[in-house]
């Protein structure tokens, strides 16, 4: 049987694109066209295909890094540019001999020590907006804390702490594997109103002291701290204070 | 002029999205090194007309401008890419004929093959709606397709994948169906 909605309308009903008349309309059709519901099949299995088949292909770090560069490069000449257009002779030398002493001490306090710090925010940041694509978010999809914790197991080799804290507003999601800075970490989702929250844990080094810390980049916000033997880092477009509240929970 | 207070802004709204700048591009110009090219020097265009974004869906913005210098870089570059979409359903590139791809094994590279085996028009409103999840509304906005058509450029792109699909079917799954 041929019918001429699998050419149109069908789609406009797969994509969630119609309005409830027609999308109501529609599948009043669907109910007596064999046409149209092999055509419906064939269309969810390709999309099936094409989200199950890793084809998402993110901005790798180095792309991201040099993206950055760029835009700190374009921000700088755009200063020294309209400096330039008129206290130019006056201003430079003085301008250059205070810049590049700034830029020393700059280096020697800040930028040095909180170097890892900043590149390991950023590779968080990354792996939270990866994990947020389609088919990306968990391996394991359960609110039960009593499912989520063993899947971990024999995974890698530390426990992570799971609670579901759903009666304080954060529901317990699932749960992933990633790999950040190296080595294997455990990703908990929780869920925050329409927010969703990436928590990464992973066992912390003998003797390595971690500096408890929260910021915000490129729009998302970050908490990091320690939880016993753990390192804890919480990453999130939900406010900082949601995620303070959620780390308290985690770590009391 | 820029100012920092504007790069400031620039990161919070336009730079999350350049997981879906970079996929986006990889796929309309099928390979990485100029895929990356590109969305360098498409980031770079948008920070330059940040000030002329008002508001708004900052990821609809920053791809139409990815998808507008993916286009220009395929004129000056393969431009026999743009000419096939023409003849689309006639015609298919040589780079991936069915044959190709039904040696390939690997039900990932297969299906890799099959969406790159497409023509840019094709491939762009598969990838925002499928992988990036966009609505017919972004679709239009970025690609410029009138919204009207862009259910029917859907249907026919899934098609086309649907067809190169069962023709690239390996050989024992074509005879079982």
């Amino acid at each position: 049987m041929n019918c001429e909605l699998v050419e149109t309308t069908i789609h406009g009903y797969f994509d969630g694109e119609l309005d409830a008349v027609r999308s109501a309309e529609f599948e009043q059709h669907l109910e007596h066209c064999s046409r149209c519901q092999a055509v419906l099949e064939g269309l969810e299995s390709l999309r099936t295909q094409l989200q199950q088949g890793d084809l998402y292909a993110p901005a790798s770090p180095e792309l991201r890094e040099k993206v950055r560069r760029q835009i700190a490069g374009e921000t700088n000449e755009a200063r020294i540019e309209s400096v330039s257009s008129w206290k130019k002779w006056f201003l430079l030398p003085a301008f250059g001999t205070m810049a590049a002493a700034a830029a020393l001490i700059a280096i020697m306090l800040f930028v040095i020590p909180s170097h890892t710090q900043s590149t390991l925010t950023a590779e968080l940041i990354d792996a939270h907006v990866r994990s947020l694509q389609p088919g990306h978010l968990f391996d394991v999809q359960s609110t039960d804390q009593h499912t989520v914790k063993p899947w971990f197991d024999g995974k890698i080799d530390f426990i992570p702490p799971v609670s579901d804290f759903a009666a304080q507003g954060f529901p317990l999601v699932g749960g992933r594997l990633d790999v950040v800075d190296g080595h294997n970490v455990a990703a908990l989702v929780y869920g925050r109103r329409k927010h969703l929250i990436n928590v990464f844990i992973w066992p912390r080094r003998e003797n390595e002291t971690i500096a408890e810390g929260s910021g915000s980049r490129e729009g998302y916000n970050w908490v990091a701290g320690q939880s016993g033997d753990m390192r804890i880092y919480l990453v999130s477009d939900a406010g900082l204070s949601d995620l303070r509240e959620l780390k308290a929970l985690i770590h009391p | 002029m820029l100012d920092p207070q504007d790069r400031i802004r620039f990161e919070h709204l336009v730079l999350p999205h350049l997981n879906s700048a970079a996929n986006l591009a990889r796929w309309i110009l099928r390979n990485r090194a100029d895929s990356d090219d590109v969305v360098q020097e498409a980031t770079l265009r948008a920070y330059r007309f940040f000030v002329n974004f008002h508001g708004g869906d900052a990821r609809a913005w920053l791809l139409q401008i990815v998808r507008n210098t993916c286009y220009t870089w395929l004129q000056k570059n393969r431009p026999s890419e743009l000419m096939t979409e023409f003849d689309e359903e006639v015609h298919q590139r040589p780079a991936a004929n069915p044959e190709t791809i039904a040696t390939q094994t690997d039900e990932r590279q297969r299906l890799m093959s099959a969406v790159e085996s497409l023509s840019p028009r094709f491939k762009e409103v598969l990838v925002l709606r499928e992988l990036e999840g966009c609505s017919y509304k972004e679709i239009g906005e970025i690609t410029g397709i009138p919204i009207g058509t862009v259910m029917s450029t859907l249907s026919r792109a899934r098609e086309r994948l649907r067809q190169v699909l069962t023709a690239a079917a390996p050989a024992t799954a074509k005879e079982v169906s």
